[in-house]
């Protein structure tokens, strides 16, 4: 910034003008994103709403008050958040282990390990999910809350393992080597010295799979089927099929509950310093 | 710190700071083994959950594609073992090559040159902009992408239905009423897509443009270059390595794009839109051919195995 400041009476006029066209550029291009979504925030409000956006001739927090019972919202939302924090708490577990030996011991396979890894988070898990159901069949694993974390926490686990890796390798080693002359074991230096300095980073990977779990539809969709254990993602397709030509209110108002947490969440972890852009945890 | 910055520090450690070694090298070698053993354990986890839940569907895709194996009955629980019979069907299904066509116009238009070329020039207009603009401009762009996939694949679909959003647009400056899901279905999601995924080509090119030096293109400027010449001399080759790694990781995160098409066009009309992820789901949940929708799964890891192993390799390269 500084260097734009005094580098600006130099420029004069020309910098002025290209920045007020930036600002004009970016205006417009911005309302165009945020365009479709107000369409969302409308129908929400409007007793009859439709896929028209229009201005609500009177507010109305009804389709609010329609979707608010158990079957439709609470159990639905319920199952979207068991999801989220049981593949959150398998994923930074797992990735939080395996990360100490990764980050803190010289070893001959750690290289093509990782890159293994790296190899794992590149796959589409869309193309996956046809022999996952296969496997789940043979496994006795579907319509299970339980075996669908697993399986969410293990998609996430490659890429939640060098967002960790990179976190604790920010850790200074000096720290632990107090720890371990005081005999403690590299599990306690672990636990006691280590995890506590990578609290923020920590919550990233946390927020960062809760988000992804709770958003992920393909998963649930394939892998769920019995209406108590399906997730808001997949409940609310369902009631986008059976209703979607008539409750557009209703369902304007079930996407903007269920996206809430996620605005919450993303704002609290870019606060926290986390970056969701994935090359940036794989630039290494 | 962010994690890109994080794995800079990881970099310089590899090769600079001194990690533990075994405390004892002159312990007997069995004593030894049983350490580096030990410290190996907390692997453990990761390993066993990386090996069932990846490794596993993986190898059983491979598997399962030379299988009959259905949806139901009796070929659900034991499926035979049918050769090649599932990649024959494939290679004289027409849809097979119609899906892989569709698939590489939807990378290409909707990530490769929608996303990519959208989102840097956000993030070079946004270096020139107000702050508080581009700050702003940032958030709408990412509010977008940080929406339930479900979400936005609604918003998307409202916005081109017949009495959507769009037509009322077009309406307004006097345009005839387009059905954009019928008509154009390939065309609207390829738009859907670049609303929907912009935001991370954004946040990629300004954490590689905040890492320019500002000295060089302003001594470009002095030297007289115009405002065409610095970008085109300057800025795009020093992020060059950020621009093939953006490409890549775009490419493999549209490639397996399912929910936004099946929720906005559900493959249709006709087929129109059905690419290789709706593809397999439709043959093997639709028509219960598990088998044959395995084979079009292993099609499609091949393709991103090629694109994943390029971009390590190119990570790879960038660090020797």
């Amino acid at each position: 910034m500084a260097a734009v400041a005094t580098a600006a009476p130099a420029r004069g006029a020309g910098k002025t003008r290209s920045a007020r066209t930036a600002n004009i550029v970016l205006v417009l291009l911005a309302a165009c994103f945020l365009l479709p979504l107000t369409w969302l925030l409308a129908a929400s409000v409007n007793a009859d709403a439709s896929y028209e956006l229009a201005i609500p001739t009177t507010l109305t927090l009804e389709n609010f008050a329609a979707i608010m019972t158990a079957q439709q919202t609470f159990i639905p939302l319920l199952n979207s958040f068991i999801l989220a924090v049981g593949s959150a708490l398998v994923t930074v577990t797992a990735a939080v282990l395996a990360a100490y030996p990764l980050s803190r011991y010289q070893m001959r396979f750690k290289r093509p390990f990782m890159y293994t890894i790296l190899f794992g988070t590149c796959l589409p898990i869309t193309a996956i999910m046809v022999p996952v159901y296969s496997l789940f069949v043979q496994l006795n694993l579907l319509d299970s809350l339980a075996g669908t974390i697993f399986f969410m926490g293990a998609t996430f686990l490659p890429i939640a393992i060098w967002m960790t890796k990179n976190f604790m390798d920010s850790v200074p080693v000096s720290l632990e080597e107090a720890a371990w002359i005081d005999g403690a074991s590299s599990m306690k230096a672990l636990f006691y010295v280590v995890l506590p300095l990578m609290r923020p980073g920590l919550a990233v990977v946390f927020i960062f799979v809760f988000l992804e779990a709770w958003g992920n539809f393909f998963v649930p969709f394939i892998l769920l089927f019995s209406p108590d254990s399906q997730p808001a993602a997949v409940s609310i397709f369902r009631f986008f099929d059976e209703y979607g030509g008539v409750a557009y209110g209703e369902l304007a108002a079930f996407s903007i509950l269920y996206s809430l947490p996620v605005i919450v969440l993303y704002i609290v972890s870019r606060a926290l310093g986390g970056s969701f852009a994935l090359s940036g945890a794989m630039k290494g | 710190m962010s994690p890109a910055r994080a794995a800079g520090a990881t970099a310089a450690r590899d090769r600079d700071q001194p990690v533990r070694e075994a405390p004892r090298p002159r312990t007997p070698p069995a004593s030894v083994r049983l350490r580096q053993a030990v410290r190996l354990l907390p692997l453990l986890p990761a390993v066993v959950l990386l090996l069932v839940f990846l490794g596993g569907p993986i190898l059983w895709a491979f598997y399962g594609s030379f299988t009959d194996a259905g949806l139901t009955g009796a070929s659900a629980r034991n499926p035979e073992w049918i050769g090649l019979d599932n990649y024959r069907t494939l290679l004289t299904d027409p849809q097979f090559p119609h899906s892989l066509w569709l698939t590489f116009l939807f990378v290409l238009g909707s990530a490769v040159i929608g996303q990519n070329c959208l989102g840097l020039a956000l993030a070079l207009v946004m270096q020139r902009a107000n702050r508080v603009v581009a700050a702003v401009a940032g958030t709408c762009v990412v509010a977008a992408w940080v929406l339930p996939e479900i979400v936005a694949a609604f918003i998307a679909y409202a916005f081109f239905f017949r009495d959507g959003m769009l037509n009322q647009l077009t309406g307004l400056a006097g345009l005839p009423v387009v059905d954009w899901l019928y008509e154009y279905p390939m065309l609207a999601l390829v738009f859907a897509n670049i609303w929907r995924g912009t935001a991370f080509s954004m946040m990629n090119y300004q954490a590689a443009l905040n890492d320019v030096p500002p000295e060089i293109t302003e001594s470009a400027t002095i030297d007289g270059a115009g405002g065409m010449q610095r970008l085109r001399f300057i800025t795009l080759p020093m992020i060059k390595s950020s621009i093939a790694t953006n490409l890549m990781l775009i490419t493999l995160l549209t490639l397996g794009t399912f929910t936004l098409i099946y929720v906005v066009t559900g493959g249709g009309p006709l087929n129109a839109s059905t690419t290789l992820p709706i593809m397999a789901y439709e043959q093997a949940f639709q028509y219960g051919d598990i088998g044959y929708g395995t084979a079009i799964a292993v099609v499609m890891l091949l393709i991103g195995a090629v694109f994943s192993i390029a971009y390590i390799r190119m990570l790879r390269e960038r660090k020797d």
